[in-house]
């Protein structure tokens, strides 16, 4: 907190010297809101968005004096936003389409509430030119650019032209509207394999699916077409030449209604699953100088061509001869702006809002600094065991951020109690640390993910560990393909070292013990103890993974002196068993560890070094003797389909008694906005089928049962 | 006139080794000797043949639940005293005959245990194993401290006829005795068939283990003859059967092992008589811990559900939750629990099952649990968020009315410190109410308007939800000294 203070403070002077008359208001770390009171802004602003980026504008809103009203939906009504806002209205029920997305009923709030001005947040409506055009038209005011920018950037082919135009370097083979599959093909082969194929209106990465041949291109052509339609209206597609193994490196800019536009500098996005980031840092290792004004410069130019105003993203592929080319631009705040906040010091949100009041920019583009390091990791609600993350749902039983690390932010828009529903975007929050430097910002990053206590819904801070503690993301030598790359079988969690192995099962034999011990105080007890003399060694036996390992556990004084695989260590720590985090020290080594769960039967989990472990504990004796317990028959998982997540049925293509072969295509479940195609583990005869399109299944449910 | 018999015993064993022409052992080796028998129960082939089939030996099991080395045994030298059937040949004797019995401890504290061997004569009760159980219930009475039966037995030692028969008299009679003195468990690990299966019964719970014990009153055979039913043994009284079909169990666990050991930990929950506070463990769980996410986690809409559970976990110290019968008429949830380290019952409407409405099992399952936390100093903590009783045929038929009363019977005859906390919707609040002595708070509500109820003073308070487990900590505190007497009677009739 001192360090954050003197950091502000910093930026204070920096100010200052600048323009005397900012005084500095701020109360969120690791960025400055620095607010002029005589400056005019607006005096009450509607965020149409929900979550943690609807809580980040309301913060600056609030810094700012300005009164905030949320909108959300029926299932909403708890949420953190609306608690937040000054005022909230329900705009319609869960489905986005019907609230988020219901631009009449958002338009009747604005009218209801006389907000000035909207902030869109990112997602949802943030980059809709028929919504900023509705608002324009009734003299609200849009944080954004104007309708133009975003519709020259929104079409994916328009904004290409324009970059080419503006002298900004795009990918190659670059081409146009698709109209049917046999075109995709003509048109993939013209540019030549691999191609990418996405829905033209789509943003980011969701819905990009990558041809190495004419059959997945005819596939991927049908899967987003039809993703382009749902999710869109607008089924237009993009075909474009794939760069293997790129980095995604994007340049924040800011520009006003002035004409004046800055680069705020990069952020490296390259580790992504499933084409959506998961770790963002600012700066990025790979970029010199050079590079790094060339993408600047371009991306300003690019924005002063569609006279872009607000905040803005230009996405850049960067090959590894640092060759980059124009992606896309984004019109709109990013989810990983955090990061850029951190190194600049600016607060965007608020730039955002000046800009969009009419202001000039306050800064020169000498004025705009690389402090430090931040790094942003997206903390999801998935199981990240499951392709590097399949979206889980339930509620948050008991949540806790790691704001007592030091250096540490984060935006989030949940609580405790709150559900993650299969209707939204299922991130918890966004985790940004920062340092002078990239390796202390990677080990406050660590620090700070083993300190985040989530219960009661799946979620990736196992895989998260992993990347910013990987080698080759250490020494920066990462691309896209970082994850598929590094876990080639998929991600199986931290990998224990000998010495780690020792270090989990002494733990996990001393946190017994402890348990055991506690479980024997009665206080107040009338009777006369008839204990024998307390014990002070315990022979158990432990169960991690496919090895049982002897452990002997022996109380010495307040702490535990353990023995493993012929290797004394020695465990200390306060012991508190009811708290959600623990912090241990094994022969002088600290580690906060997490014990997840624990039974009667000896069985707990216990979260070590991001990972979490079952582990099975018995005493010695216990041991012995489950060798005679029987064992129980397994279900047979080949010929039943369970749902790997929770969803909506799209479409079953069977019914019973069709024969199906491996790898056919069973159903298609939708979740978080991605078809997932479900397909037959074995060949057979379709026994049973438990769904229907239009269903609403749950993680594990029972789809179809082959004979 | 079971001396006489002993000595007569003692008499023909002298006989048998004078005519022998061999001198007896000395004494010292001759206990050594027995001693070793005694401890290997049937002998290796069958406590072989008990493990093939996924089981502990009795003595194996012994040790699993009670705290190492002590264990005190009681009886190891004790004969059945049959002589029908060749049954006094010296094969067919065993020391300790087929029942382990003495006392031990469970975490530091004074338990009575017996154990059935099912290696000797497969477990089947004869007139010394009953009295070898007689005995540590009578000592368990009296020094007060609880009985753990681990049955697997077979039945009645069909060789002793009535004699084996009077033995399950003498054991009923004391599980009566007992009932509301010591706490009294059953753990079922075998089988358990015919008039054996009352004394499971008779105690206040029985816990079984899946896919290897049985309870029944007569076996698949004897139905198939008389009511021509085709059934297995694990349909008519298996665990899956008797914890969500019956109601007969209370809760069934994985294996001998699981089950041991989940036993260990429900023992902590209970006090050693009913002249014993609930105990009050050590606890790391601040009394004062707000629960934010209870200002959420009831839906206002009245008919919308949530998970009673949630709520229980998110309160109880350490989320720590041990549920009686959570597979039988889920629509009430009880279970034991603790409060700043103090042992509680739980109640509390499941509006996850069925809308939590009362019905005649839930009312059966919630009256049965009540009474035991009061006939033993349990405080109660009750979740309220009911629609009513279920109407319907089938309930009035089933006489609803009758069963329903008996919740109401205990809740008002209990005289332990009761707190009630209404989540959303009381219909039966009243039901609820013990006039004087019980806390009750409501939740505000946005649409279920808590004003009339409080105004009348019907509930006490109307709280934060965030701080239930504040006030409830606080409230068990001041309750600790509570003291109500009833009027004089034999007993009260209720409502069976």
């Amino acid at each position: 907190m001192a360090y954050c203070n003197r950091f502000n403070f910093l930026f204070l002077l920096q100010w200052e010297t600048l323009c005397s008359r900012w005084c500095l208001i701020t109360s969120h770390k690791l960025y400055s809101t620095v607010y002029d009171p005589n400056e005019k802004t607006f005096e009450k602003l509607l965020i149409a968005n929900r979550g943690e980026i609807a809580c980040r504008v309301i913060k600056t809103c609030k810094k700012m004096g300005i009164k905030t009203v949320a909108i959300h939906s029926d299932v909403d009504a708890n949420a953190v936003h609306v608690k937040m806002a000054d005022e909230a209205v329900c705009v319609g029920p869960a489905p986005t389409s019907k609230s988020y997305l219901n631009m009449d009923a958002i338009m009747e709030v604005i009218r209801k509430t006389r907000a000035q001005a909207v902030h869109p947040g990112y997602g949802f409506l943030s980059e809709n030119k028929e919504f900023a055009r509705r608002l324009a038209s009734e003299g609200v005011t849009f944080i954004g650019p104007d309708t133009h920018a975003i519709q020259a950037m929104g079409d994916k082919i328009e904004s290409k032209l324009l970059a080419k135009n503006a002298k900004v370097n795009t990918i190659p083979g670059f081409d146009g509207v698709v109209k049917d599959a046999d075109e995709a093909v003509r048109i993939a082969r013209e540019i030549g394999y691999p191609v990418m194929i996405k829905a033209s209106a789509g943003g980011g990465g969701k819905g990009m699916r990558i041809a190495w041949d004419d059959e997945e291109t005819r596939e991927g052509f049908r899967f987003s077409s039809q993703e382009a339609a749902s999710s869109f209206g607008d089924d237009r597609l993009l075909i474009e030449k794939f760069i293997d193994n790129p980095r995604h490196i994007e340049i924040q800019v800011l520009a006003d209604k002035h004409g004046n536009a800055l680069w705020l500098n990069e952020r490296e996005c390259s580790i992504q699953r499933r084409n959506q980031k998961v770790v963002e840092e600012a700066p990025s290792t790979f970029l010199d100088p050079e590079t790094r004004r060339a993408m600047g410069e371009q991306a300003v130019a690019l924005a002063k061509a569609v006279k872009y105003s607000s905040a803005g993203t230009v996405e850049f592929l960067v090959d590894s001869s640092k060759n980059f080319y124009f992606l896309e631009m984004n019109t709109r705040l990013q989810v990983e702006h955090p990061v850029t906040e951190c190194i600049t010091g600016l607060d965007l949100v608020q730039e955002m809002i000046r800009v969009a009041k009419g202001y000039p920019l306050r800064h020169t583009q000498a004025d705009i600094p690389i402090n430090g390091w931040a790094v942003e990791c997206r903390v999801y609600a998935e199981d990240p065991y499951k392709s590097f993350g399949l979206p889980s749902i339930g509620k948050l039983s008991q949540y806790q951020e790691p704001l007592h690390v030091p250096n540490v932010r984060v935006d989030s828009g949940i609580q405790q109690g709150s559900d993650i529903s299969i209707y939204y975007d299922p991130m918890i929050s966004k985790l940004i640390t920062y340092g002078s430097n990239r390796a202390e910002a990677l080990k406050r990053m660590e620090e700070a993910l083993d300190n985040y206590v989530i219960r009661g819904v799946a979620h990736n801070i196992s895989l998260l560990r992993e990347v910013i503690i990987h080698p080759r993301f250490v020494q920066g030598d990462i691309s896209t393909k970082f994850l598929p790359e590094v876990y080639p079988d998929g991600f199986k969690g931290h990998k224990l070292t000998d010495l780690e192995r020792r270090q989990l099962l002494a733990t996990a034999a001393s946190l017994y013990v402890a348990e055991q011990l506690r479980s024997q105080r009665f206080l107040g007890t009338p009777r006369i103890p008839i204990a024998k003399s307390k014990r002070s060694s315990w022979e158990l036996s432990v169960h991690l993974g496919d090895g049982i390992y002897p452990v002997a556990v022996s109380k010495d004084g307040s702490s535990f002196s353990v023995e493993v695989d012929g290797m004394k260590l020695n465990v200390t720590s306060e012991w508190n068993l009811a708290s959600p985090l623990l912090s241990v020290t094994i022969d002088g080594t600290q580690r906060t560890i997490q014990r997840i769960s624990r039974n009667a039967s000896g069985e707990t989990s216990i979260q070590f070094l991001g990972t979490v472990y079952k582990l099975q504990i018995l005493t010695k004796v216990a041991a012995e003797l489950s060798k005679y317990m029987p064992e129980k028959a397994a279900e047979d998982t080949s010929s039943i389909l369970r749902s790997p997540m929770p969803g909506t049925v799209v479409a079953v293509s069977v019914k019973p008694g069709d024969m199906v072969s491996e790898g056919q295509e069973i159903c298609v479940i939708e979740a978080m906005k991605m078809q997932n195609s479900m397909i037959a583990a074995k060949t057979g005869k379709v026994k049973a089928v438990h769904c229907k399109a239009g269903d609403t299944v749950g993680e594990e449910d029972l789809l179809v049962e082959l004979e | 006139m079971a001396a006489v018999r002993v000595l007569r015993r003692a008499v023909r064993l002298c006989r048998g080794r004078a005519a022998s022409g061999a001198r007896p052992p000395p004494v010292p080796q001759r206990i050594e000797e027995k001693r070793r028998a005694a401890l290997l129960g049937g002998g290796q082939a069958r406590i072989d043949a008990q493990h093939k089939r996924g089981k502990l030996t009795a003595r194996e099991r012994i040790l699993l639940l009670l705290d190492p080395d002590s264990f005190d045994e009681y009886d190891m030298f004790v004969e059945h005293r049959c002589t029908d059937f060749g049954m006094d040949s010296s094969k067919n004797k065993y020391p300790g005959d087929s029942v382990v019995t003495g006392r031990g401890r469970i975490n530091g504290r004074l338990a009575y245990v017996f154990s059935q061997d099912f290696t000797v004569f497969g477990g089947s009760l004869s007139g010394a194993h009953a009295q070898k159980i007689c005995k540590i219930m009578d000592q368990a009475a009296m020094v007060g401290a609880p009985v753990i039966g681990l049955n697997d037995s077979g039945g009645a030692r069909i060789q002793e006829g009535v004699e084996s028969l009077a033995g399950y008299a003498d054991i009923f009679l004391r599980n009566v005795l007992c009932s509301g003195v010591i706490p009294q468990i059953s753990l079922i690990m075998g089988p358990c068939a015919g008039g054996a299966v009352y004394s499971p019964a008779l105690t206040d719970f029985t816990f079984m283990v899946k896919d290897t014990s049985y309870l029944f009153i007569t076996g698949p055979d004897v139905v198939k003859s008389v009511t021509n039913e085709d059934v297995t043994q694990e349909q008519l009284g298996g665990a899956k059967t008797h914890t969500a079909v019956s109601g007969v169990a209370h809760r069934a666990f994985e294996n001998d092992i699981d089950a041991l050991l989940n036993l260990r930990e429900f023992f902590n929950y209970l006090p050693l008589s009913n002249r014993d506070p609930a105990p009050v463990c050590e606890c790391h769980d601040p009394s004062d811990r707000l629960v934010p996410e209870l200002d959420t986690i009831v839906p206002s809409e009245s008919t919308k559900a949530y998970d009673m559970l949630d709520i229980i976990h998110s309160i109880v110290d350490e989320r720590e939750f041990f549920e009686i019968m959570p597979t039988y008429a889920r629509n009430i949830v009880v279970g034991f629990a603790r409060m700043n380290g103090r042992t509680v019952g739980i109640v509390g409407n499941q509006p996850k099952v069925a809308s939590g409405c009362l019905d005649i099992n839930s009312s059966v399952k919630g009256a049965r649990f009540v009474r035991f936390c009061d006939a033993f100093n349990i405080p109660l903590i009750t979740f309220v968020d009911v629609p009513g009783f279920l109407p319907g045929t089938a309930q009035e038929y089933g006489g609803i009315i009758r069963h329903g009363a008996k919740l109401l019977f205990a809740f008002a005859e209990a005289t332990v410190p009761k707190i009630t906390v209404i989540t959303r919707k009381g219909a039966v609040q009243i039901i609820f109410r013990g006039k004087e002595a019980n806390a009750e708070e409501e939740y505000v509500d946005k649409f279920a308007n808590p004003f009339p109820a409080a105004m009348r003073g019907f509930v006490d308070d109307i709280i934060q939800p965030s701080t239930t487990r504040t006030r409830i900590c606080h409230d068990l505190d001041v309750l600790a000294s509570k003291s109500q007497s009833s009027p004089w009677k034999k007993h009260a009739n209720i409502p069976l």
